[in-house]
């Protein structure tokens, strides 16, 4: 790596956006004719630590210009000591961020499956003869699934916003500056418990009303317990991660406390991106208070005094609301340097993400808070060992860590009386789709799908059901004779299913799959972060091959292929994005959805 | 170096420009071309008076330090800022960081080489290796960067006119007995000649017949009207090489080579002095040959009928007189992934480090003697008349004279250029991109300008990339260190001239 500039020169706008960021520089030391112009020192001061800024710098430029130049990039990679190939490189990996001259209102349309079901392909279809090209572009899954379809607005100069339930009229509206109140989403949240229950009743951002309602009872308790006693109830507790891979939360808190080397850094993982997904981002919106006081638990309990959240780009409102949290909890001594008067320290730093499903992945996002492509790296060293800056490091899903708030405000084993052995405590869904009432469920693990299904008021219209996505593009579809199936990680696993992120979609009969299992290989296609041939090629290969399926009907070849290719897929990949892209695929395929499509086509 | 940095290491460069590399230093030391011996005495001085010496070391293994130190008594940091444009204070502070630091290296290349005094400046560097004991240990130590990746293999294998291979003496008659022995010949017993001394005999007519390998003469001795012109007179001349170079284009017999990394078998050398296998990928195109084909076909052809051996039998036949390198079998090689030399013996991995015995005490053999070296001034001398002094140097997409390089298109090369100071330009009226004639005590050329903010007043840079754009060697000076035989390509006196008053005064 050496350091080469390029010739193009910052405006001054570009400037003051990175300026914003890093301060003001005056390049001092130009060598001149002087002896004190013969010496330079500010080699170690750039260069030391600063790798970590530059994607917040490159959202900074992205933000207020709308895309980032070549002299922006470069002026970038000046301040911060860096190559400019490797500033481009990682500029050019986000969706989010543009490299290439973009205007300054530009909308986000999902057209992800879930918006599919509510008609974003006809509206796409009205974007396209009403819109310049420019303006526009497809997204995968933007996280409002109950209300679609969706659209964010990336606005240069000034917030981004994101729009629900959207019509063509509604976008062009909004690209011309008018904004236009959304469903609240706190309205669509249906069945309540423990984690839910102050999302629609206190005010997220007055943190008195937060602690009316409960709010930092748990802190208090765990700095009475001390962080062995935190440890021994979430261990209690039996909490498996939220996310996606069910990894029991205790295990990983006692590692990374134990761990001799520091410091230590709790991550709360809010790059929500799986597609159907939507619990963290009502969580965060709705109660933001919860989520730091959970992280503070976190950084009591592994004797860390760092955490970050990393909130994905598509999330706005969200990451605003934390923002406004970590504030207000600062200003009133609850993170700091003497949180709650206990003399230890806790301080929260949100990290915006930029449009990359991949860097939900935890060794991902580490590289892409460092500053790196968010591309994952091989697992050992696991994140409790060599995690962010390749320190010992906590990883948890906003829904796991809101879930120690009640294991320590009732004790480790009072939580693990709800739900089963093996699966303690309650869970969120996140029902979409032909669902007569969409929205979030809170219920205990355990419950059926069936039950689950009957909350939500059955297939929408009283059709007939199809097919149902559990977990996610990553996880499997069921068909409707196994709606006895208990929610459950080890009944889901019994039929070759999964829990995922929690994701319940529904397909009534009407839905022509072959859209959908395309538009699900698309995904990974795209969002493979390309560093691995098994996924970079793989996923190619399967959308390949889902589109032939699609055009030729059921061909055995094809489906021989999408196995093999699952099998290497799954061997062979460094993380868990190619090991699962093809999962929901396959189990479509030997569910037969792909001939239903045929025979209703 | 770059992972050290980031790993807390310090870093000091000292460089008339202010290079890239000067870019992440914790200190750039901009001293003025040519000045390296007046700073490096000066720091020597300070560490002494500031009692920052390693006595423990300096008297268990060095001899002459006593004269040593008396020498550099007058490198006061006064005197030493009056001659390189250092603050004094800056001088003192790199004294005091590369005397304190626990583990610290001297890492150089061409800047420190070539200059007429080139031995003197390495010589200085050394001494304060010694003067602090930062050498023999894990981490410390003198590190010439090698600009090739087998720089350091061609010498080991002896393509040095007075050294056989592991450096061995062809003065030394035990050594050169050895030789002799196992290649049934004798060896002529005087050291032979280096380039520029070969250049120097082609001019009094004693050299008359040429044969080179690999190299570009034509394009990258300094003063190269000259070197061609010596060349053009020889009566014969042979060139080996994977590309016709414009020496090539002199010669009377070009034997096309194959290129060592991808179509031979062999090893090549870094720097670390790691020798490491490489093999054979793909066959040479047309009628290239492996340089030891060539070189066995041309033995034959003279009436020795030499086989052509296979490279493993070479580097047996290496091993088995090179001590050094008596342990590296191929397969040994390959299962530890290269190794560096001392490896005596098949037991050895060999050498990460060397002089580690002068930790030993008693000091392992002959202790390393302090030499003491002076300040002289580039031979070139700024005047009224050239009162610029031009530095040559790379940039970092191409290498040398081009000829390896020049073959593939790069998003940051921009041709040649004479970069200048913006203030400077400012004074002669030049803007950027304007062609300007460059002209030196032996020749001119003509270039656009630059303006290079890393660049003060009065230094002038320019590459020996596109020497058929601009042939900077027109301007080298063609002075050499007697000791080394470098030219002095770093310092030469230049002026700018505006074209259209360069064209006026010619009329």
């Amino acid at each position: 790596m050496d350091l080469h500039w390029i010739d193009a020169i910052e405006t001054d706008e570009e400037r003051s956006a990175v300026d914003a960021i890093l301060g003001s520089w005056d390049r001092a030391n130009v060598p001149g004719s002087s002896l004190e112009e013969h010496v330079a020192r500010e080699g170690r001061e750039l260069s030391e630590g600063k790798r970590h800024l530059l994607l917040p710098v490159l959202h900074g430029v992205q933000g207020s210009i709308g895309w980032i130049s070549k002299g922006a990039l470069n002026y970038i990679c000046r301040r911060l000591l860096l190559p400019p190939a490797e500033a481009y490189g990682v500029a050019s990996f986000y969706a989010m961020l543009s490299t290439e001259p973009r205007p300054k209102r530009v909308a986000h349309v999902c057209d992800d499956i879930a918006c599919k079901l509510q008609g974003t392909d006809a509206l796409c279809k009205e974007l396209q003869s009403s819109l310049d090209p420019d303006v526009w572009h497809r997204s995968p899954c933007l996280g409002q699934c109950e209300r679609g379809p969706a659209v964010l607005f990336q606005l240069a100069g000034e917030d981004d916003w994101v729009l629900t339930d959207a019509t063509a009229k509604d976008v062009a509206d909004a690209l011309q500056g008018e904004t236009r109140k959304n469903t609240p989403p706190a309205t669509l949240c249906r069945t309540r418990g423990p984690l839910l229950a102050r999302v629609g009743v206190a005010d997220p951002e007055n943190l008195d009303d937060y602690r009316e309602h409960e709010g930092y009872q748990s802190l208090r308790l765990a700095i009475a317990l001390g962080p062995e006693g935190v440890l021994r109830e979430v261990k209690e507790s039996g909490l498996r991660g939220r996310g996606g891979a069910a990894f029991p939360m205790g295990i990983k808190w006692e590692a990374v406390a134990k761990a001799p080397v520091g410091p230590h850094y709790v991550i709360c993982n809010a790059d929500e991106s799986e597609p159907g997904t939507f619990k963290d981002r009502i969580l965060m919106e709705e109660d933001p208070f919860a989520v730091v006081e959970a992280m503070t638990i976190a950084g009591f309990a592994t004797g860390s005094e760092k955490g970050f959240i990393y909130v994905r780009g598509e999330y706005p409102l969200a990451a605003m609301r934390l923002q406004k949290a970590i504030d207000i909890a600062t200003k009133r001594g609850f993170l700091g340097v003497d949180v709650m008067g206990n003399g230890f320290r806790f301080e929260i730093e949100i990290r915006k993400g930029a449009g990359a499903y991949i860097c939900g992945e935890e060794t991902a996002l580490f590289n892409s808070i460092e500053g790196f492509r968010g591309e994952p790296r091989n697992k050992p060293p696991f994140p409790t060992q060599e995690g962010l800056f390749a320190k010992p490091t906590v990883v948890n899903n906003v829904e796991t860590l809101v879930n120690v708030l009640p294991i320590i405000r009732a004790s480790g084993l009072a939580f693990a009386a709800a739900g089963t052995k093996d699966s303690t405590g309650s869970k969120l869904f996140c029902l979409s789709g032909h669902v007569a009432k969409p929205g979030l469920y809170e219920v205990p693990l355990g419950t059926t799908l069936a039950e689950l299904l009957e909350k939500a008021g059955g297939v929408a219209g009283g059709r007939e059901l199809q097919t149902i996505l559990l977990g996610g593009a990553a996880g499997s579809f069921v068909s409707p004779d196994e709606l006895k199936v208990a929610l459950t990680f080890e009944d889901t696993r019994a039929i070759g299913a999964s829990l995922g992120s929690g994701v319940v979609m529904v397909f009534d009969d009407r839905v022509d799959m072959r859209r959908i299992l395309q538009r699900i290989a698309q995904f990974f296609r795209d969002e493979s972060c390309g560093q691995c041939v098994p996924c970079r090629v793989g996923t190619v290969r399967v959308e390949e091959s889902i589109q032939r399926l699609a055009r030729n009907g059921n061909s055995k070849r094809d489906a021989e292929l999408i196995d093999e290719l699952a099998r290497v897929m799954r061997d062979a990949s460094i993380c868990g994005l190619g090991q699962t892209a093809v999962g929901a695929i396959q189990s479509a395929l030997e569910r037969n959805l792909l001939r239903n499509g045929d025979e209703k086509s | 170096m770059l992972k050290g940095l980031h790993r807390g290491a310090k870093l000091v460069t000292v460089d008339p420009r202010r290079t890239t590399s000067a870019q992440w230093a914790d200190l750039w030391l901009g001293l003025d071309v040519g000045t390296d011996i007046a700073l490096a005495n000066a720091v020597a001085r300070e560490i002494l008076h500031a009692g920052l010496e390693n006595r423990a070391f300096i008297e268990n293994a060095t001899t002459g330090f006593e004269d040593y130190a008396e020498s550099v008594q007058p490198y006061t940091l006064d005197y030493a800022e009056k001659i390189t444009s250092l603050p004094r204070e800056a001088i003192r502070e790199f004294a005091h960081i590369y005397a304190k630091a626990d583990r610290a290296q001297l890492c150089w290349t061409l800047g420190i080489t070539e200059h007429h005094n080139a031995t003197d400046n390495v010589l200085a560097l050394i001494n304060l290796s010694l003067l602090t004991g930062h050498v023999g240990r894990w981490g410390s130590g003198l590190v010439p960067l090698r600009g090739q990746n087998n720089v350091q293999g061609g010498g080991d294998m002896g393509a040095l006119p007075n050294k056989l291979s592991g450096f061995q003496d062809v003065e030394n008659d035990v050594h050169r007995a050895k030789f002799e022995k196992a290649w049934g010949a004798s060896i002529p017993d005087k050291e032979g000649l280096h380039l520029t001394l070969m250049f120097e005999a082609m001019d009094r007519g004693e050299l008359r017949a040429l044969h080179i390998i690999g190299e570009n003469p034509a394009q990258s001795e300094a003063d190269v009207k000259r070197a061609k012109k010596l060349l053009q007179g020889l009566d014969h001349l042979v060139v080996q090489d994977i590309f016709l170079t414009k020496t090539a284009e002199l010669a009377d017999v070009v034997l096309p080579a194959a290129a060592s990394w991808a179509e031979c078998d062999g090893t090549v050398t870094s720097s670390e002095r790691r020798v490491q296998r490489v093999r054979k990928a793909l066959d040479p195109p047309g009628e290239a040959k492996d340089d030891v084909e060539i070189l066995c076909l041309l033995a034959t052809a003279l009436g020795h009928s030499w086989k052509t051996p296979k490279a493993e039998e070479v580097w047996n036949e290496l091993r088995s007189l090179s001590p050094l390198h008596a342990g590296m079998s191929y397969s040994r090689l390959a299962k530890l992934g290269g190794i560096p030399w001392p490896c005596l013996d098949e037991n050895h991995t060999g050498t990460p480090f060397l002089h580690g015995r002068l930790w030993e005490r008693p000091v392992g053999g002959r202790p390393a003697p302090f030499t003491s070296v002076e300040f002289h001034p580039p031979v070139d001398e700024l005047n009224d008349e050239f009162p610029l002094r031009l530095t040559t140097g790379r940039r970092l997409d191409s290498f040398n004279t081009g000829v390896q390089t020049g073959g593939f298109a790069s998003p940051i090369r921009n041709g040649e250029t004479i970069d200048l100071s913006p203030s400077d330009g400012m004074r002669y009226g030049l803007t950027e991109g304007e062609r300007v004639r460059i002209a030196s005590r032996r020749g001119s050329v003509e270039a656009p300008v630059r303006f290079d903010e890393n660049l003060r007043p009065g230094l002038a840079f320019l590459t020996v990339h596109f020497p058929d754009e601009v042939d900077t060697n027109q301007l080298t000076i063609e002075a050499w260190d007697p000791k080394s035989g470098t030219a002095e390509f770093k310092a030469t006196a230049i002026r700018i001239e505006k074209l259209e008053a360069a064209v006026a005064s010619e009329r």
